[in-house]
């Protein structure tokens, strides 16, 4: 299983040993209404962003709000935007960072403003709730255990990695740019979906829901889920068009649906 | 589906707060796609230089009707096509693999975003309010990517008999530089279209147990290795293609001269 690791540097950008003052332009304010102040800190080679706010809360601003919790991005809990993309505060090292510059924080821009870098990201929760649960088959054995391969364990595996940190939730522009919170999902609750629908012990058939309620045909295959998903799950490739192929089976195929009675399927 | 209360900010086209050059990458996509459509186009209605000594253009093969000794049907145009309009053996085909590639799923990514700025770049203004998606006409057709493939493959066989044919000299068997370009062009296009999205579910992916059968695992797992590099064998091969059609008709020009290897 990989593990997020904070981002490498381009060489460039290293921060020289010793400390440098960095300028952080971090957006203040409450239910979607504020602005960005600056703030000058000194920071020092190794450190990631979420240090940074931590260290501007205990020296220049105390009432500056921002979620974290395990700092080793597995939580999800401190999602931002950073110079504009979406990223784990705890996960992203300033030497990525052209810091020549101001560096720019931001809260996730898909989701209600709490304050300061805080969003409500509860729509999420109840999004999952809609989606069918996991409906195992008979048991395979008297003792009511299942038996399954593990290959087929491992295709769903890498769906089990998401930390629910939303950051793809907030980069996917159906939800950011276009507010389709009412027709679409979003990238994270197709994986939620894929790790069910293509769980080998699962009977629960979710193709009818996933193009007509959860909106998959608005997908039009960014990517942009993919690139910034800090547990490098493929997204787009692996959970989504699998996702639309089904989908196509179901609904737009017609001879491969023919083909299929034709085999007792 | 739960509502929720998002204030609408929508931002100016081209609007985000992203510091590298984000525009690089659509432009980039722009470019190379449009080079290709605008070169394709025109050679495609050329009409001639598509074949040199046992070398056929990618884009005339198969070869239905023309002037060449590989002509399935011979060198007249047949009767039911339009004398109004130029006539040119690869319209008669393009529209197979041009079609395979449209609906493509790698490349409509790329072009939503080079050519309609759907979004332009990840997190970055879009120019239009409204948006449909492939949920709805017109886009919903992509959904018939599959069938696209299924010519795709039956092109590739054909491509593949090239080669062989290209082999063909008059004085025998022999290999040219041209003989190799038609080679690269088919395995390229093979690693094309043999990591695509839509075979990869044909070939496994449709089934929860894919273990079931280890044939199948084992092609599944060779469509997903290539499925993995689906982007670069997309522009690889599309590169190929073009410079086939352009070595060959370069050389039925007496540009460039071929070179016999054995």
């Amino acid at each position: 299983m990989a593990t997020a690791t904070p981002t490498q540097a381009a060489p460039a950008q290293r921060i020289a040993a010793g400390q440098k003052t960095v300028t952080f332009e971090i957006w203040r304010g409450e239910k979607g209404k504020g602005e960005f102040r600056a703030y000058d800190a000194e920071v020092s080679e190794g450190m990631v962003v979420l240090d940074v706010i931590h260290k501007i809360q205990a020296e220049q601003a105390p009432d500056l709000a921002a979620r974290w919790n395990c700092k080793a991005g597995k939580c999800g809990s401190c999602s931002a935007e950073i110079n504009g993309m979406p990223k784990l505060m705890c996960m992203t090292r300033l030497n990525s960072l052209p810091i020549d510059k101001p560096v720019r924080v931001e809260p996730m821009k898909t989701f209600p403003s709490i304050r300061d870098l805080v969003t409500d990201v509860s729509w999420n929760f109840e999004v999952k709730k809609k989606i069918k649960k996991f409906q195992p088959r008979a048991p395979d054995a008297p003792d009511g255990t299942w038996r399954m391969r593990q290959a087929d364990a491992d295709r769903v595996q890498e769906f089990r990695k998401c930390i629910e940190c939303f950051l793809c939730q907030d980069v996917c522009h159906v939800l950011r740019d276009h507010h389709l919170h009412d027709r679409f999902i979003g990238p994270r609750f197709f994986v939620y979906s894929a790790a069910l629908e293509m769980q080998p012990l699962d009977t629960a058939d979710r193709l009818a829901d996933l193009r007509l309620r959860d909106g998959i045909g608005y997908c039009n295959i960014t990517k942009c889920c993919t690139k910034v998903c800090p547990e490098e799950i493929h997204i787009t490739d692996n959970a989504i068009i699998p996702l639309k192929e089904r989908v196509v089976d179901e609904f737009f195929d017609p001879l491969g649906k023919l083909f299929r009675r034709f085999r007792g399927e | 589906m739960p509502q929720i209360d998002v204030p609408l900010v929508r931002g100016r086209f081209g609007e985000t707060s992203r510091s590298d050059a984000w525009w690089l990458q659509p432009l980039a996509v722009f470019l190379g796609l449009s080079i290709f459509i605008v070169y394709s186009t025109w050679a495609a209605l050329q009409g001639n230089n598509y074949h040199f000594g046992p070398y056929l253009s990618p884009f005339y093969s198969p070869l239905l009707y023309g002037d060449a000794p590989f002509a399935w049907f011979g060198p007249d145009k047949p009767s039911w096509f339009p004398t109004f309009l130029p006539f040119s053996a690869a319209m008669l085909i393009l529209w197979a693999p041009g079609g395979f590639r449209f609906t493509c799923y790698y490349y409509r990514g790329a072009y939503y975003k080079a050519f309609w700025s759907d979004p332009p770049n990840c997190t970055v203004g879009e120019p239009r309010k409204s948006y449909l998606g492939e949920r709805f006409f017109p886009l919903i057709l992509q959904n018939v990517h599959r069938y696209f493939l299924y010519l795709a493959l039956v092109f590739l066989v054909l491509l593949a008999h090239d080669v062989w044919e290209a082999t063909k000299f008059p004085d025998g068997f022999g290999v040219g530089v041209g003989t190799l370009v038609l080679l690269a062009n088919v395995i390229l296009l093979g690693c094309y279209t043999f990591g695509c999205h839509s075979l990869r579910h044909l070939i496994g992916g449709f089934s929860d147990r894919i273990s079931a059968s280890s044939a199948r695992q084992a092609c599944y797992n060779c469509v997903s290795g290539l499925n993995g590099r689906h982007m670069r064998f997309a522009w690889m091969s599309l590169f190929s293609v073009g410079f086939s059609d352009l070595y060959v008709r370069l050389c039925a020009m007496g540009i460039w001269r071929d070179v016999r290897l054995f």
